[in-house]
């Protein structure tokens, strides 16, 4: 009786659970929320099977409960029944599936008209390359980094020059436009998330990966680093912020671009950030950094 | 339904099968160190398995210490909590579960169950044990090399795992995976022997269609275990080259912390290809057994057959089919190609369907029994719960688009232990209870086993049915600290130090568990002859233990599947699998009334 009762007790706790929780998923801010809505299908399909199942073994141990002389019923099989329970549960399954394929769909189709920019990933600092003027990101490649290109960006393209680069720094982002990101690393496995985007790709050395999104709702939102990336995985943060187009285009116009930094490097006097490529004493320091936090 | 009922089944014929030579021990080190009897290497296994799987529990607390209560435990630094998270996965998926369920139960119920005398190949299943103690040893050891154990995650991704961001990356991550290739060595020489065992040493009329679950069940997964677990020990032989020779098999053109490293041209996503072709089957090699074990716990205990027998066969086999077309759903935010997310999510879903079909059978089983609510039971009926739990969450990161916001996430990790943590624990707990009077020949305590289940059961569901909300919050995994996030409010650590709180009382509470056993073994009650009234044919040895052989003079002649429970007519609500169907003790009127159905 006591165990049913529990049994019941868990099924109906889960729910109020689910329903009281405080705990959900934050304001979204970009155009997502289809993935939100197959969530929310989810959880009505299975949290209805769940319940059902979960009283119905509550129900089977208080009703046929162990009793000297109970006869049990000997039915190896019902083929009806197990058809039945096959047909209804796939049409569970296909009611899950099919949102979810038709919003993978759309997060692997990037818009014509996103705007390209690029991440690179670090242990453990975000850095972010725009396209200048002419709305074109430069040939890249891990194997040109120096002290003073840090991005690796081939200094023989054209399109590269008037490149933007923010190096672990904020990044911004215009509302209301969608925008691709190309995701490079220079060591290690590392993964662009933030949570209000709902959106999330591996950083993968040796190859380009990418997802997009369009932002939808101005504020500052905190980027975490998502795939284990070593000892200072947890310390790896950023923040993009949501600009209108107003602000954002005042503070891409304070940037500095690939031409300006290499041309400050052959006057000798190098401004802005030393390059994240400062050298093995920074592990040490991130380690600290890490530990005293 | 009648080529597993007795119906047709007149006369079987004696034993064809020729006698087993086995090895007798001639002392005491032949009888229990370097033992040939399946039996014996069975404890082995399993108090290895259990004592390493010690460890991981200690190093869970450790974690959840750091996780609970960021800045109270100055001891722990990144390093430490990093090594710890990663021990304690590998430890419990590899060397605790799938050891236990395989080597342990394996060892211990094939013989039994088919009706053999021992495994087909005692000499190597006694060298498989030892090379799998040498592994555990290895895997020890690497906590005491500079450096320490790697802290790459149980999933070791290159490059990280062997870059010197990552702590354990010189002799740690070495020794992992030479104990990882050891590990899978010795499992081999075991794997064989089950499956040879099952195939080639049944009794007389233990067709494959009357094994227990319990046996498809760890059949089938060490089917999937030889085919998986070549691809790790690939992927870990190929790490070890990009390690040690500075081959780049897993290693691309790289720049770590301003230096340009001599690797180029290889690949990390072909080791994450490699690693899931072992690691999605492996979830299957925990759970296979379990659903086996649990669907012979369930129908003995509600003294009723398992409902749709043959669809619960098949169902695994499917299941083992279907788990090796679904291993890139650990790699939908991998950088793989997208498109493989249509393929690998459509999949992953369809496996939800037989899956579904096993629970609704345990269920329907429980329907119009006669339900003990003994520890077993409770186990068993814990093991629905969790296990239907868990699954549930798996619709959710397999559904491809769902996974994208919740995977690297606390969802995940509420979601694979929930699965593949507690629900095959439990089952454990429930076997290990289950069978401790056939192993020991003593009862144990009800009152301290009911105690232990409830705490355990009731305190790991409140550890990991909240936890999926923090995934949902956006929290990480792998994350030693939250720091001041803006997302991340105070609830957020409240919660976390609640699941604390209740890991360290489960954890405690595992205690009860071994003093009961311990206890019950030294001085516990005789346990009569088969106490369950099991039609198994494991309970119907002459002997209780069975001993060396098993079966005394003769090997037991099979007549009906494991189910007969219930059977309408018959005095008994049991009928052993090895009754003749004269022999059935049948009431007087039912004698009457099943002669005339069956004509």
């Amino acid at each position: 009786m006591i165990t049913a009762l529990i049994i019941v007790l868990v099924a109906v706790g889960s729910v109020v659970f689910h329903l009281m929780s405080p705990w959900w998923w934050t304001e979204i801010a970009s155009n997502w929320g289809f993935i939100d809505t197959t969530i929310i299908i989810t959880f009505w399909v299975t949290g209805v099977v769940y319940t059902a199942i979960l009283l119905f073994v509550g129900y089977c141990i208080w009703k046929f409960r162990y009793k000297e002389n109970r006869k049990v019923e000997y039915e190896p099989e019902n083929h009806k029944l197990e058809t039945w329970l096959t047909v209804l549960t796939s049409i569970g399954v296909v009611v899950m599936l099919a949102p979810g394929l038709i919003a993978w769909k759309q997060f692997i189709t990037v818009p014509d008209d996103a705007t390209e920019f690029e991440i690179l990933g670090q242990q453990w600092q975000w850095n972010y390359r725009l396209p200048g003027k002419d709305g074109k990101l430069g040939k890249s490649d891990n194997r040109n980094i120096t002290a003073e290109n840090p991005f690796g960006v081939d200094s023989k393209d054209p399109n590269g020059k008037d490149d933007i680069l923010i190096e672990a720094d904020d990044l911004h982002l215009p509302i209301g436009k969608p925008v691709k990101l190309l995701l490079r690393s220079m060591d290690v496995l590392h993964n662009f998330y933030v949570p209000q985007f709902r959106g999330k790709m591996d950083i993968v050395p040796g190859m380009v990966t990418y997802f997009w999104f369009t932002p939808t709702r101005t504020g500052n939102f905190e980027v975490l680093c998502a795939e284990l990336c070593g000892v200072g995985h947890h310390a790896m943060r950023g923040n993009v912020i949501v600009d209108d187009q107003a602000s954002y285009d005042k503070w891409l116009g304070e940037q500095q671009t690939f031409a300006q930094t290499m041309a400050q490097y052959e006057n000798g006097n190098k401004l802005g950030k030393t390059a994240g490529l400062a050298l093995k004493p920074e592990l040490g320091n991130a380690t600290q950094k890490v530990s005293s936090q | 339904m009648s080529d597993i009922t007795q119906d047709d089944v007149g006369y079987v014929a004696p034993a064809e099968n020729a006698e087993q030579d086995l090895y007798h021990p001639k002392s005491w080190i032949t009888k229990y160190v370097f033992c040939q009897d399946a039996k014996v290497i069975a404890i082995q296994y399993a108090s290895t398995a259990i004592a390493i799987g010690l460890v991981a529990l200690v190093l869970s607390w450790l974690m959840r210490l750091q996780l609970g209560f960021p800045d109270s435990f100055s001891f722990i630094e990144p390093e430490d909590y990093y090594q710890f998270i990663t021990a304690h996965g590998m430890i419990m998926v590899v060397y605790l579960l799938t050891a236990l369920f395989l080597g342990g139960f394996g060892n211990y119920m094939i013989p039994l169950m088919v009706g053999a005398r021992d495994m087909a190949f005692p000499y190597v299943n006694m060298v498989s044990y030892w090379v799998y103690l040498t592994a555990v040893f290895v895997l020890i050891a690497s906590f005491f090399v500079p450096g320490g154990p790697t802290g790459a995650g149980w999933t070791l991704y290159p490059p990280q795992a062997i870059l010197s961001g990552t702590p354990g990356s010189d002799g740690g991550i070495i020794l992992m995976l030479v104990s990882l290739a050891l590990f899978i060595v010795g499992f081999t020489m075991g794997g064989l022997n089950y499956v040879v065992t099952v195939l080639q040493s049944r009794t007389r009329g233990m067709t494959l269609m009357r094994m227990p679950l319990t046996i498809w069940g760890i059949f089938v997964a060490t089917v999937l275990a030889l085919l998986a677990f070549p691809a790790l020990f690939v992927g870990a032989i190929m790490m070890l080259l990009d390690k040690i020779l500075g081959t780049s098999f897993f290693m691309p053109n790289i720049v770590e912390l301003g230096e340009h490293l001599s690797y180029g041209g290889g690949s990390p996503i072909l080791f994450q290809h490699l690693f899931w072709f072992f690691g999605h089957p492996e979830v299957y090699i925990v759970a296979l057994p379990a659903f086996g074990i649990v669907s012979d716990l369930i129908a003995v205990h509600s003294r009723r057959h398992i409902f749709g027998y043959r669809m619960m066969v098949w169902a695994i086999v499917i299941i083992g089919a279907l788990s090796f077309v679904v291993w890139a759903h650990h790699m939908y935010v991998s950088g793989m190609n997208p498109y493989f997310g249509f393929f690998f999510a459509t999949t992953t879903l369809i496996i939800a369907i037989p899956t579904a079909l096993k629970v609704y059978n345990w269920t329907l089983t429980l329907w119009k029994g006669n339900i003990r609510l003994n520890t077993p039971m409770l186990f068993a009926i814990g093991f629905i719960v969790t296990f239907l739990n868990g699954g549930i969450t798996g619709l959710f990161l397999g559904n491809v688009a769902i996974d994208v916001p919740l995977s690297d996430t606390m969802f995940v990790v509420a979601h694979f232990h929930m699965v593949m943590g507690v629900a095959p624990m439990l089952v454990v707990f429930g076997a290990i209870y289950h069978w401790f009077p056939l192993i020991t020949g003593k009862m144990y305590s009800e009152t301290l086993g009911k105690f232990h289940f409830w705490v355990t059961f009731l305190g790991a569901y409140l550890i990991y049915f909240p936890m999926h909300y923090l995934g949902f919050v956006g929290v990480p995994r792998r994350y030693f600290e939250l720091g001041d996030t803006q997302i991340f409010t105070e609830s957020v650590g409240q919660l976390n130090a609640f699941i604390s709180i209740m890991t360290f009382i489960v954890g405690f509470a595992q205690i009860v568990f071994f003093y009961n056993m311990f206890r019950s073994y030294a001085a516990g009650k005789k346990s009569e002859m088969n106490p369950w009234g099991a039609a198994s044919l494991e309970w119907q040895t002459p002997e209780m233990p069975p001993g060396h052989g098993n079966w005394g003079k003769s090997l037991p002649l099979v007549y009906r599947w494991a189910y007969d429970y219930g059977v309408p007519g018959a005095t008994h609500d049991f009928v052993p699998q090895n009754m003749a169907p004269k022999d059935v003790p049948m009431e007087k009127k039912a004698r009457k009334s099943t002669r005339s159905r069956k004509a």
